[in-house]
């Protein structure tokens, strides 16, 4: 565990950036510190591994206080993603990765053994390997920031802002992964980020952090999204804080009903009988969704798979939330949102109003609880 | 007019004269370049330490050579016709030029990057050799082909005080009114600057293959 106790940060021109913040990072969890910029956030992760120096309070890590040994061998002791990944530009990959086991003194083929298990680990190619980090791209740079930091299997991990630098569609797919890679290692994370949304996807629990290095809100993302303390929670948890509320609340007990399918050879008839208010779904042979028929479209002969009229998201009912279901039956065109099972087969519909129906249920449940 | 038959008869004399430049032209280079790196990375750590070092090592290097060459024995306590005065002024030019071109071939090195070795566990020394020298290097090896290439055409200042390598034959053909002598000088004394400039751009890319490497991979 990471405790801050009363930890201030005053800078030598006087300016506070962290001011007597006191929290407890829990142990293999993934902890965001978000919050504007000159709140304070990144400089408190920065203290954790002294790259910064506190001047008031204690950080203690598993009861140990951080001030008591030397920064050099603190630091190799727990791993450091940095902004625009830090690489070393003149090493290779593998030996941008052996860093840190060889500052511990593992000798060069273990290190690299171990390297080369990290980049496998964080989904890089082994002919990487001997490249340079410019010959990389900005995402697989930042696989190798990773591995890098996780190279002597430090249990900490800090990681400061690493996935701002990156474009939206290779970020998504790098918090994914970072999620992945979390499931399978149970790290104790703290992430620095200024997005909110970030946090909220990939934090366990959230730091709010407001101007001044004063701590807002410390909370699991669903009961930030769901009670902001105050104005300032709320104006930067932003737009969209019901619906995105919704993902925290489990789909558990939402009535799926039935919904009309027909195969993809079926004919015009066919569809008019199955049809229910107009709409029938046209399924694969092994029962996956393929996209909407409208009665009122012109059938003369059996269904033209290409002239379908394009489905909304999918609503997986093992693994979504409230949100999956909402999003499937607002963005489908015949107002039923298309129900899945793991294999992605059409197992019936789901409704605006009967998610609707069940957050009412899960917020009664919460205030009888 | 060149009398061409004068290079194989002096050949005798050509041969040791080009080691003698070599080696007082390049021996200070080392020298120099051993005593520019701690200041350079002094005047790289401190302001106040860079406005003191780099304007006193740029004031040095306007010292003309021959005053050097003439004053060095009075203050070191050599004798006029020491080698030794020659190197040891050529390693103050050296030393004046590169602790410039080491402050600013270490600022150029990324902060990111110095930040990441640090927070990585290196301490200051290794990190020095391991990350912030190398990283330098691009940098660096152009202030070395300057310092290079200018003490190799200063040793031939030498020869006005009798040790000056192949600006002996500079000076005696001058003296002599052989222009082929002087011709032979010259010549030489030019195609070592550009052989020895070749040969560093040779070993700057041979030392830093990571530069220039582009985006070849997605």
């Amino acid at each position: 565990m990471i405790e801050f106790r009363g930890v201030t940060k005053r800078f030598p021109d006087g300016t506070v950036a962290v001011d007597a913040l006191d929290l407890a990072v829990e142990d293999g969890k993934i902890t965001v510190f978000v919050g504007p910029s000159g709140c304070g956030k990144t400089t408190s992760l920065r203290m954790i591994n002294r790259m910064v120096e506190l001047t008031g309070g204690t950080i203690l890590i598993d009861g140990s206080d951080i001030m008591a040994g030397d920064a050099a061998q603190l630091r190799r002791g727990i791993g450091y993603v940095i902004q625009q990944s830090g690489l070393f530009p003149h090493r290779s990959i593998l030996d941008n990765v052996a860093t840190v086991p060889l500052l511990l003194g593992w000798g060069k083929r273990k290190a690299r053994e171990r390297a080369t298990e990290l980049m496998e680990l964080v989904g890089l190619s082994p002919e990487m390997a001997q490249r340079y980090p410019a010959q990389l791209s900005g995402g697989q740079q930042q696989r190798v920031g990773v591995a890098r930091a996780l190279a002597a299997d430090p249990p900490i991990l800090l990681m400061d802002e690493p996935f701002s630098a990156v474009d939206p569609v290779v970020r998504e797919n790098l918090q994914d992964e970072l999620l992945r890679l979390q499931s399978e290692l149970g790290k104790t994370i703290v992430f620095v980020t200024h997005d909110i949304d970030e946090a909220v996807k990939l934090g366990d629990k959230v730091a709010v952090f407001r101007t001044g290095g004063l701590l807002a809100q410390y909370d699991e993302p669903g009961h930030l999204l769901a009670r902001p303390a105050d104005d300032f929670v709320d104006g930067f948890v932003g737009r969209d804080r019901g619906y995105r509320g919704l993902g925290f609340l489990s789909a558990n007990g939402l009535p799926v009903g039935e919904l009309s399918t027909v195969g993809s050879g079926a004919t015009g008839d066919q569809v008019r009988e199955a049809a229910r208010d107009g709409w029938t779904l046209v399924v694969s042979d092994a029962g996956h969704p393929l996209g909407w028929v409208q009665v009122g479209q012109a059938l003369s002969g059996p269904v033209d798979t290409d002239a379908l009229i394009a489905g909304g998201s999918l609503y997986d009912t093992e693994a979504d939330s409230l949100r999956g279901a909402l999003d499937a039956a607002l963005s489908s065109p015949s107002g039923l949102g298309v129900a899945v099972d793991a294999s992605g087969a059409v197992v019936g519909s789901v409704r605006a109003a009967d998610v609707l129906a069940a957050l009412a249920t899960a917020r009664r449940d919460e205030a009888a609880a | 007019m060149i009398d061409w038959s004068w290079f194989p008869t002096n050949a005798e004399r050509l041969v040791p004269a080009l080691g003698a430049h070599l080696l007082l032209a390049l021996l200070p280079v080392v020298i120099g370049l051993i005593v520019a790196i701690p200041l350079g990375w002094v005047a790289n750590r401190s302001r106040p330490a860079r406005a003191v070092l780099v304007p006193v090592a740029g004031l040095l290097y306007t010292i003309p050579s021959l005053v050097l060459f003439i004053l060095l024995p009075g203050i070191l306590g050599t004798q006029i016709l020491d080698p030794v005065n020659v190197v040891v002024a050529l390693s103050v030019y050296t030393v004046a030029l590169l602790v410039r071109s080491v402050a600013d071939a270490l600022a150029a090195v990324p902060g990111m990057v110095v930040a990441a070795a640090t927070a990585m566990g290196y301490r200051p020394a290794r990190r020095f050799a391991q990350v912030e020298l190398p990283l330098s290097l691009p940098v660096l090896i152009a202030g070395l082909r300057v310092a290079t290439v200018t003490n190799i055409s200063l040793v031939s200042v030498g020869a006005l005080i009798g040790i000056g390598g192949l600006g002996y034959f500079i000076t005696d053909g001058f003296g002599r009114g052989n222009t082929t002598s002087i011709f032979a000088g010259v010549i030489l004394i030019v195609v070592l600057a550009l052989v020895f400039d070749a040969l560093l751009v040779l070993i700057g890319r041979l030392v830093t293959p990571w530069v220039g490497v582009g985006r070849k991979a997605r």
